[in-house]
């Protein structure tokens, strides 16, 4: 099996600075051919490379999984794109302003061609400074977007005063604490900042520690998206916890946007890592635990409605 | 090898031929080879001469053919038919440059293609009809007799008269149908899905749902046996080849042919015989006899140059075959 090809997706309410920030990418001379998937084809001026038009279309599995949604669209383009292989390096896939990102995150674990061929690098998510806080009162595509982002651009900063950049940074911190956050404006930043993130490979999950210390207590009062996480100093049960982690995904999974865990399992020398969307969980048995790190069972959940209590007492319930 | 015996090797009757693009189809016209490429180009090799032509200028996504010309869908947004000689000519072309990936042709010179959400077919006669649907068209083919189109998308397959007002007949099933195949005999219509299963309907005033199921991926490659008994499909580490004799599949069990550690990617029924050509996405090669399940084998198995494209010609003397990593191949048949 030859090196899968990376891909990007590019999230952002309209008028935050997507096509800014592709036409970026794409003009910066780093060397790399990509391959780009655009929802408006024609009507964003991007050239160069190969620009491939779609339609978005999201459909439900018929596997039982209600909220399993691909994007049927960017399989069939996929899979055209694998049959031109070193034509290009990696892909980009654009989202519309208002398109929620987990059907497309959900398309490269449920499709098995897609799978083998591509996987899914990150979800970068731009965002404006000076609109996002009104954004995310009125529109829930804004705050899936976030909620979903691996690396967060917060554009536009020269628009504001520090005062509501603080603002802003605080309404994504409370929503997404882990994702890397970049402030910017007209999206100058480093395209590696973007690039061959590995925010999806279970090998690259070593550190789930927010990138934001929080300082203070947030109240979260509007706020029905936001991220929690439990620790159980120790081993988990893995009898216990495996059945607690699929019925919560069955049972809670249209609410889970995204997870991720790193666990240690009662008599396992090796690092038990997972990470899900909605309703799909990817997990395997990973790396030796080393011996100067502490055997620290740790879960993310970033979600919609979530019942927090309830859901540590169910976990801290897995404790071997 | 996984199988218990050795099989025989036709290998040293394979004239290989060097393509240097993933192979997206292969077809005869008469005695030339033409095989449409991911890159634009449709290479013609006849007698061990090979020359391209460049029809698309990105790559080509779908390919069919009369026996006379292939024709071939791309990413440029172009219908393009390209001859055994001669320069490709131009039948169609979408305004936004769309996307092409379904291609077909009927019995008597009807094409079909698709553009977005909307099917385009032309009858014998050069009238186009269009059609838009709700749902993305995927896999297109006609009817064996008469003008009658059958589209594959979401959620079902939709059989459409191109010449007349009416309203398409939906065969409803939940789910992604991609590829759509019709038996020769035109009473069975069958549907490849996103789900890993086939879909089948026996036709009828009130047609019957046969459902075939527990395949590993996706079953994108379906061939018809030469007497419409049988078809065989991708999908899964064996050929599974479904009985349709009398009322179809349903209650009975499908044979598995050429079980391997790899998946079949091809497959491809000779035209005169009970022999199938099955492909693997190790780059293997097997031809097996559905009589006795004696199995030959025509290239071994090579890293990265998955099987993607089979080709019997008509009389069934040479099968020419694609791989992925760009080398394609033509078995002559010893004689006796």
């Amino acid at each position: 099996m030859s090196e899968k090809i990376p891909v990007t997706v590019l999230t952002g309410y309209l008028g935050a600075g997507k096509t800014t920030l592709l036409n970026r990418i794409l003009t910066e001379d780093h060397g790399k051919k990509f391959a780009v998937i655009v929802n408006e084809f024609g009507e964003t001026g991007i050239d160069g490379d190969l620009v491939v038009g779609a339609d978005e279309e999201v459909f439900e599995m018929n596997n039982g999984c209600i909220c399993c949604t691909v994007r049927g669209d960017l399989i069939r383009i996929l899979d055209g794109l694998m049959k031109r292989k070193g034509k290009f390096d990696a892909i980009i896939v654009e989202t519309t302003g208002l398109a929620d990102p987990a059907p497309v995150a959900q398309t490269f674990f449920v499709d098995q061609d897609v799978g083998d061929a591509t996987k899914l690098d990150a979800v970068v998510t731009v965002t404006d400074a000076k609109w996002l806080t009104e954004r995310l009162k009125d529109a829930p595509e804004a705050k899936n977007q976030i909620a979903f982002a691996d690396v967060i651009i917060l554009n536009k900063v020269d628009l504001v005063s520090a005062e509501e950049l603080a603002e802003v940074e605080a309404a994504i911190r409370a929503i997404n604490p882990y994702a890397k956050l970049h402030k910017t404006t007209r999206c100058e930043l480093p395209i590696d900042q973007l690039l061959d993130r590995n925010a999806f490979d279970l090998d690259r999950i070593l550190d789930i520690e927010p990138d934001f210390l929080e300082s203070g207590h947030h109240h979260h009062h509007s706020d029905e998206v936001r991220s929690m996480s439990f620790t159980i100093p120790g081993d988990v049960d893995p009898d216990k916890f495996m059945p607690w982690i699929n019925d919560i995904s069955q049972a809670q999974g249209p609410n889970i946007l995204r997870s991720k865990g790193i666990l240690a399992f009662k008599d396992e020398p090796r690092r038990f890592v997972f990470q899900g969307v909605h309703m799909i969980l990817d997990g395997d048995l990973q790396r030796d635990w080393k011996a100067d790190e502490t055997r620290n069972s740790r879960l993310v959940f970033i979600g919609r409605d979530l019942d927090e209590s309830e859901l540590r007492k169910g976990f801290l319930a897995c404790a071997a | 090898m996984d199988t218990i015996t050795k099989p025989v090797s036709l290998r040293e009757h394979v004239v290989p031929i060097e393509v240097g693009a993933h192979v997206v189809a292969a077809h005869w016209l008469k005695s030339t080879l033409a095989l449409a490429l991911a890159d634009g180009r449709v290479l013609r090799w006849r007698d061990g001469e090979a020359e391209s032509v460049e029809p698309h200028a990105g790559g080509i996504l779908s390919a069919c053919t009369d026996g006379e010309r292939l024709i071939t869908g791309g990413d440029d947004g172009r219908v393009v038919a390209t001859g055994a000689e001669g320069e490709p000519a131009e039948i169609a072309q979408d305004p936004k440059r769309r996307w092409i990936d379904a291609v077909t042709l009927s019995g008597s010179g009807s094409l079909a293609w698709n553009t977005g959400k909307t099917v385009h077919s032309r009858d014998d006669k050069g009238r186009v009809k269009s059609l838009d649907f709700v749902t993305t068209p995927q896999g297109l083919v006609f009817a064996p007799k008469g003008y009658r189109l059958a589209v594959a998308q979401m959620n079902g397959v939709s059989l459409w008269y191109p010449n007349t007002e009416a309203k398409p007949e939906f065969l409803e099933w939940k789910g992604s149908h991609l590829d759509v195949i019709w038996s020769p005999d035109g009473r069975f219509v069958v549907s490849s899905m996103q789900e890993n299963a086939l879909h089948g309907w026996r036709l009828g005033d009130k047609p019957t749902h046969m459902r075939m199921t527990g395949y590993p991926a996706k079953p994108r490659s379906l061939s018809w046996s030469h007497d419409g008994l049988w078809l065989a499909s991708s999908g899964a580490d064996a050929a599974i080849v479904w009985p349709f004799q009398g009322e179809g599949p349903t209650g009975k069990a499908p044979r598995e042919c050429g079980a391997r550690h790899a998946k079949v990617t091809r497959v491809a029924f000779h035209p005169k015989a009970l022999v199938l050509a099955v492909g693997y996405d190790d780059g293997c090669i097997l031809m097996i006899r559905l009589t006795d399940a004696s199995e030959l084998l025509v290239r071994p198995a090579i890293k990265g140059s998955g099987v993607t494209a089979f080709a019997w010609d008509k009389l069934g003397k040479r099968l020419a075959f694609g791989t992925e990593d760009g080398v394609a191949g033509v078995l002559t048949l010893p004689a006796g």
